[in-house]
């Protein structure tokens, strides 16, 4: 297996806060990863520096092949490999749903109208959204919202989409249905990297997970084997505090 | 009053012209110079934006009147002779380019972080998020201010009056001057920078509806 990402001593600093400590990380392709841990630990801030959202400041993270720290890097070329759905969704408020899709294929992929529409339309047929296809953003709940915004990162045919938090925002009714299509995109061998809170997922959805705490990396195992016997004291304590929660 | 319009229909007329041309003119390159800053003043270079604070401040927080006779008086001594309808346009384009790009700026940081993040992320350039994403939802939310601006900027090319700019206002204190019909002839050269005005502001409002679509 070939790594599609990874992080050689990968240091980050928000001023003086050390937000990602001497990340050493290596991701195959086709893993479905989930990332969990405290608020504030850092899980953002790791996922956002693997499309160069977040600029490190130390060490090497390639990315499909490139370097990112590297200034001669075309972060755009990257990115056309690596998809990412956010937390708050971030559709184009003055476009369709449609156009939410169709517009990045069209423009950076240069892609022809009519096999641009088909794919768009297939995938919002697969997330559920064909009949919506008109609407305006504004006009949608946020599940909705949420399912076009995999629907635009899938229509660019990726190799990797990272998921920030992506039921985070969502009512309770919603997010099963997030999750379905994300099971879907998992099912197609897109690399999958997902910072959640969603244990359910995490558990049987993914085949990696990584505990995340103080911009460390504390245990990066099988999903299983971590929720049944974590290692750490700070993992046991997450746990028994998200456990109660529910 | 019929009278003073017939006796000087000819200096009205002039008067109207240049402040058409004079407002047509900066306009156009008021709106393209702010534009221009404001962007510059968003976009990631550190220098771009250096230089734009400059710009914006300095033209911003000066009197009209002085940008203007620095061009009128100063400007032609030392780089270039202007006349003073010249010189009080190119004042006035200054002036007002910097409240239009602050306008336009605040109207881009309006628009959420998550939307060049989207963009950025789904592949897109930063000029592509901006033209595809960012500048259309800005717009309109700049355009009811940038009609503001507009209609300060017809008014303010009264300033041309100082500089012998021959425009309406020059023309007013003449035709006042002669015949001590004062009060009368502001109150027609109120009437012609309606003419201007209104039809401006109906037009923006115009454009406001039709983008809110
Ligand atoms: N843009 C920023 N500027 C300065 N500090 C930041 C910035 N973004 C994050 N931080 C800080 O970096 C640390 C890690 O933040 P991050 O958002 O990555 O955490 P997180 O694990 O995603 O938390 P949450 O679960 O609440 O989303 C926090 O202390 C946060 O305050
Ligand atoms: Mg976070």
């Amino acid at each position: 297996m070939t790594a599609i990402i990874e992080f050689k001593h990968v240091d980050k600093y928000y001023g003086k806060l050390h937000a990602l400590k001497d990340i050493n990380l290596k991701i195959d392709e086709g893993q479905v990863v989930s990332i969990i841990g405290p608020s504030g630990s850092g899980k953002s801030t790791l996922i956002r520096t693997m499309n160069g959202l977040e600029p490190i400041n130390s060490g090497q993270l390639i990315v499909t092949g490139h370097d990112l720290a590297d200034k001669k890097t075309d972060i755009n070329k990257i990115r056309k490999n690596v998809g990412m759905v956010f937390q708050h969704f971030n559709l184009y408020n003055n476009h369709t749903v449609l156009e939410n899709v169709m517009l990045a294929p069209k423009i950076v992929l240069k892609r022809p109208d009519d096999e641009n529409r088909k794919i768009a339309m297939q995938y919002l047929e697969r997330v559920g959204m064909a009949d919506k296809i008109n609407s305006y953003p504004r006009q949608l709940s946020g599940g909705q919202q949420q399912r076009v915004a995999i629907a635009r990162s899938l229509a660019m045919d990726p190799k990797v989409i990272l998921f920030d938090e992506p039921t985070s925002a969502l009512d309770p009714e919603m997010i099963e249905d997030v999750l379905e299509v994300m099971r879907y995109v998992a099912e197609q061998g897109i690399t999958m990297v997902v910072v959640t809170h969603e244990m359910g997922f995490a558990r049987k959805v993914s085949n990696r997970l990584i505990f995340f705490d103080q911009g460390h990396i504390l245990e990066d195992r099988d999903p299983g084997e971590f929720f049944d016997h974590p290692n750490t004291e700070r993992a046991r304590q997450f746990l028994s505090k998200i456990i109660s929660k529910d | 009053m019929w009278q003073i319009i017939t006796n000087n229909w000819g200096a009205f007329l002039t008067g109207f012209w240049n402040t058409i041309l004079c407002s047509t003119i900066a306009l156009v390159f008021s709106l393209i110079l702010g534009v221009f800053f404001a962007l510059l003043e968003v976009a990631p270079p550190k220098f771009g934006r250096v230089i734009a604070k400059i710009y914006i401040a300095i033209f911003r927080n000066i009197p009209l009147l002085v940008i203007v006779m620095i061009f009128y008086l100063i400007v032609p001594r030392y780089i270039v002779k202007l006349s003073g309808f010249q010189a009080g346009t190119i004042g006035l384009t200054l002036y007002t380019s910097a409240f239009i790009a602050e306008t336009v700026r605040a109207g881009i940081n309006s628009i959420g972080e998550g939307q060049m993040e989207g963009a950025r992320s789904n592949g897109m350039t930063y000029v592509q998020a901006m033209r595809y994403i960012i500048l259309p939802q800005a717009m309109k939310i700049v355009i009811p201010p940038l009609g503001n601006q507009f209609v300060n900027l017809v008014k303010n090319s009264s300033v041309l009056a100082f500089v012998a700019g021959f425009d309406l206002m020059y023309q007013a204190q003449l035709i006042a001057f002669s015949t001590f019909q004062t009060i009368d002839t502001y109150i027609i050269v109120g009437l012609f920078y309606l003419i201007l005005t209104l039809p401006l502001s109906y037009y923006m409002r115009h454009l406001e509806k039709k983008l809110a679509k």
